[in-house]
């Protein structure tokens, strides 16, 4: 009993691939016509070889387990294709399966049964293959993300500036203090000027990564100078008591540059280059 | 059995650590050093950490007291070329190494030490005058 269903499938899919495929197309185009962007032609020759794969692997293989290696080409060939897809293909199936089998009850329940089975199961591995790319894509995009927004700059011999644009959470602090300590090995460095312009709230947690970055470059033998502080950010500062009097502070980056200048010696040569 | 070279530069002296810290090894340059640093009367140590990769909470504590022994026997102790790993994992402990100073390399360090012994000087020669 448990061969002969498979099997019918398996001749139903066989006899009628040419039918199958037709159907199948009319029922793809009234469903995606108007969504799709993908070609007529594209769409059926992508079609035509799921059938043809899809008969051979039935021949081969058991129906109901789809993970089996008789499968994997089916597999591979619906992480190009979305669900509805697979599913339109049961209307056109169900009916030369009626069509076929219309004066056995019990092999028909059982032939549909094992068919619908079989598209479900596929129509599943095609949404977490879908899914899947999209999770990918997400991690790869918030990577870039995280490494695109902690530029280092270097504004002058001996002075590095890093500008921070958004929120700052734990992720992104640890990525901004190891590239900011590294572009000080790197240059040698001897002024960080941190500038949080670009920060919209600054909480105990934010402050205390800052305090955090400005002491392990203190270690590495540079100083930081923290500018761009817009006077809400001042005054929630104090309002939750960080004490930030280690830290040089300033209200705009031209300050701390002028500070930073003066600070490596350089300012009388900035200002006899300018006259 | 790994030894820390500690070398004399003019008044200064110049520990490099070349090779992985372990305890006993670190205990060994806090005695060794102070017999120096009383022996030369250096007036500034310079400890070299460019090629220390790891640092645990007992070595940390070393620097800190080396740093603070130094001072005591009136030498200014400079810390240079600390890796950024270390630098975030002394913060990450807590271990923020207060009044040791710091400097990105060697030839920094040295400018740092000679500038406060420069000023040391002017100040003594300012106390001097006022005397006079």
């Amino acid at each position: 009993m448990s061969v002969a269903p498979d099997s019918a499938l398996a001749r139903i899919l066989k006899t009628y691939e040419a039918e199958l495929l037709e159907d199948w197309m009319r029922e793809q185009m009234t469903t995606f016509s108007r969504t799709s962007k993908i070609k007529e032609s594209d769409l059926r020759s992508q079609s035509a070889e799921f059938l043809s794969l899809l008969q051979q692997a039935t021949q081969t293989g058991n129906p109901s387990d789809v993970t089996a290696p008789a499968f994997g080409r089916v597999r591979d060939m619906l992480g190009d294709m979305s669900r509805s897809r697979s599913i339109s293909m049961k209307r056109p199936l169900f009916a030369r399966i009626q069509k076929e089998l219309s004066n056995d009850v019990a092999g028909l329940a059982t032939t549909t049964w094992t068919a619908t089975e079989l598209l479900d199961k596929l129509g599943l591995i095609t949404t977490e293959t879908y899914q899947k790319n999209r999770e990918q894509i997400i991690a790869r995009q918030q990577q870039e993300l995280l490494e695109l927004s902690t530029p280092v700059v270097k504004l002058w011999d001996g002075i590095l500036a890093l500008p921070m644009i958004g929120t700052l959470d734990s992720a992104r602090t640890q990525v901004v203090m190891e590239s900011l300590l590294q572009r000080i090995v790197e240059t040698g460095a001897e002024i960080a000027i941190i500038d949080i312009t670009g920060v919209p709230t600054v909480d105990t947690l934010t402050a205390q990564h800052l305090i955090k970055t400005v002491t392990a470059a203190r270690l590495m033998g540079a100083d930081c100078i923290i500018s761009g502080i817009r006077p809400q950010i001042a005054q929630t500062i104090v309002h939750l008591g960080v004490d930030l009097s280690t830290v040089t502070t300033k209200a705009t980056l031209a300050d701390a540059f002028r500070r930073a200048l003066e600070m490596t010696g350089q300012r009388d040569k900035v200002s006899r280059a300018r006259s | 059995m790994d030894r820390i070279p500690i070398l004399k530069l003019r008044d200064l002296l110049l520990v490099t650590i070349q090779v992985d810290m372990h305890d006993r090894l670190a205990m060994q340059l806090q005695d060794e050093l102070t017999a120096r640093i009383s022996e030369t009367s250096a007036r500034g140590v310079l400890i070299d950490i460019s090629s220390l990769d790891i640092v645990d909470s007992f070595i940390g504590r070393m620097i800190a007291n080396i740093a603070a022994m130094a001072r005591v026997l009136d030498a200014q102790t400079v810390v240079v070329g600390m890796q950024p790993a270390v630098a975030i994992t002394l913060v990450e402990l807590g271990l923020t190494l207060p009044g040791v100073r710091t400097a990105l390399n060697v030839d920094r360090g040295m400018a740092l030490l000679e500038l406060s012994s420069d000023q040391t000087a002017a100040a003594r020669e300012r106390d001097v005058d006022v005397s006079d």
